[in-house]
């Protein structure tokens, strides 16, 4: 995620200080990615030194504003323009995860899938509902409508992720690594595969981003 | 129990050790293993599962279309598996709504006579059965279909139609199969979110779907997987996903 350019983004619209910014990049985003204040005055920092960023005396309260440069603005306009990187993926640890399930002894891949299903539905629970909260009312402000397309886009990313679940656990049970359902145990595959221990403690799902804590 | 109903609240829908075998012998399938399921006043609970794991049958059992072959179905306090034909049907047409894939409406029906034909069955003279249907589809911003025929309403309206169908009266169980099923994801949703708003206002209702972003509306997703439950979610507290100016007032 690139605070870099969400701060640009920010005062593109006028001279602001910190700890605005901060909460105006929160308030857009419904605190998915926290900022602290520290990291905020460190890219400040570091925007004014790249040229991009100057400060711009203080406000009455004796905030020091900082506004945008041309360099800046050139520099948001090229990041608006540019598509984000698709062709190569950030590490998933859920893909990681499945993928050293698969054939891993002593582990259940099901469950495996059925735990992490739980807690990504758990949190598409928690997102809709907070999308439900957030139509009540037509958005009001340009920072209502940027959350709600925050929140979309994690229910579309949990979304893609459940049905990628239910997806390979159809997989699987194609290519016969797990029983067929209404199979009964005895005469499947499951009666013949060494068991999982039961006291095997059960698989940590990966957290969703932004999820609730547990 | 959700967090929105009372301690003291009974449940309306209650499945005890429910079990359903279909054929016998060689060919005898399980649809249904021994499901236990309380569904209470204001509580919306959406069922997944893969095809095959048991859902629809569910559904079919706890609104009296079918008998289990063993356990116990209690709707509003009354076990439906042991009352006779007729009390069952009074009781499938006073307590129990049903949603479905395709409507369902009858075609030579109005709106408004398709939410007042249950009531009128139920004997509830015409025109007082009548204005609980218009109010009906008042209480959803409906009411400018009362007078059209289902094939003059899209899918959606039809949809929410028969929602305002299943609760009309004292109705405050309603099972919906796939009711989205038919719909563009868009009607879907907000055929959902009017499901989600009458649960709020008291009903109880059940749903069945394979989407997950329908099933994120309920409060409680139970998996079936070989007619058992084998999991489900329980409800978090949202608020913690809330913006840092909220946390921070």
């Amino acid at each position: 995620m690139s605070i870099r350019h969400g701060l640009l983004a920010l005062l593109e619209r006028g001279p602001r200080y910190g700890s605005q910014l901060r909460t105006e990049f929160e308030s857009r985003t419904g605190a998915t990615w926290p900022l602290n204040v520290g990291q905020v005055y460190t890219t400040l920092s570091r925007l004014e030194r790249d040229g991009m960023i100057a400060q711009d005396g203080e406000d009455r309260a004796g905030h020091v504003l900082y506004a945008i440069t041309d360099a800046g603005r050139a520099e948001l306009k090229s990041w608006f323009r540019t598509p984000v990187d698709r062709t190569s993926p950030p590490r998933d640890e859920l893909a990681i995860k499945l993928a050293m399930a698969v054939g891993a002894p002593g582990v259940d891949i099901r469950e495996v899938i059925q735990s992490q299903r739980r807690h990504t539905i758990q949190a598409m629970q928690d997102y809709t509902r907070l999308k439900a909260q957030a139509l009540e009312a037509v958005p009001a402000d340009r920072h209502e409508v940027a959350w709600l397309l925050v929140l979309e886009q994690l229910i579309f990313q949990t979304e893609a992720e459940a049905r990628w679940l239910d997806h390979c656990e159809a997989r699987l049970i194609r290519l016969a690594l797990l029983p067929e359902p209404g199979g009964r145990p005895s005469d499947t595959a499951r009666g013949t595969s060494p068991a999982a221990p039961s006291d095997a403690a059960p698989p940590a799902p990966v957290d969703v981003p932004g999820g609730a804590p547990a | 129990m959700p967090e929105n109903a009372q301690p003291s609240q009974q449940p309306v829908l209650r499945l005890q050790e429910l079990t359903r075998v279909h054929g016998s012998g060689a060919t005898e399938v399980h649809a249904l293993r021994g499901i236990d399921l309380d569904v209470f006043p204001g509580e919306l609970v959406a069922v997944m599962g893969p095809s095959g794991s048991g859902k629809s049958t569910l559904l079919t059992i706890a609104g009296g279309l079918d008998t289990p072959s063993s356990g116990r179905v209690i709707v509003e306090g009354t076990d439906i598996t042991t009352v006779g034909r007729k009390q069952l049907a009074a009781l499938r047409r006073r307590s129990i709504g049903y949603v479905f894939q395709d409507y369902n409406l009858i075609p030579a029906l109005t709106a408004a006579e398709n939410i007042a034909l249950p009531r009128e069955l139920d004997g509830t003279s015409a025109r007082k059965a009548r204005t609980e249907a218009v109010a009906a589809l008042a209480e959803m911003g409906l009411e400018q279909l009362a007078d059209r025929f289902p094939d003059e309403m899209s899918g959606g309206q039809q949809q929410r139609v028969a929602i305002a169908r299943a609760l009309v009266g004292d109705r405050r169980l309603v099972l919906a199969d796939e009711p989205t099923g038919a719909l563009d994801s868009e009607t879907g949703e907000s055929v959902l979110a009017l499901l989600r708003t009458r649960c709020d206002a008291g009903a109880a209702g059940v749903l069945v779907t394979h989407e997950p972003r329908f099933a994120a509306w309920a409060d409680r997703v139970v998996f079936l997987r070989d007619g058992t439950v084998v999991d489900q979610t329980i409800r978090s507290q949202a608020d913690s996903l809330l913006t840092g100016q909220a946390a921070e007032r």
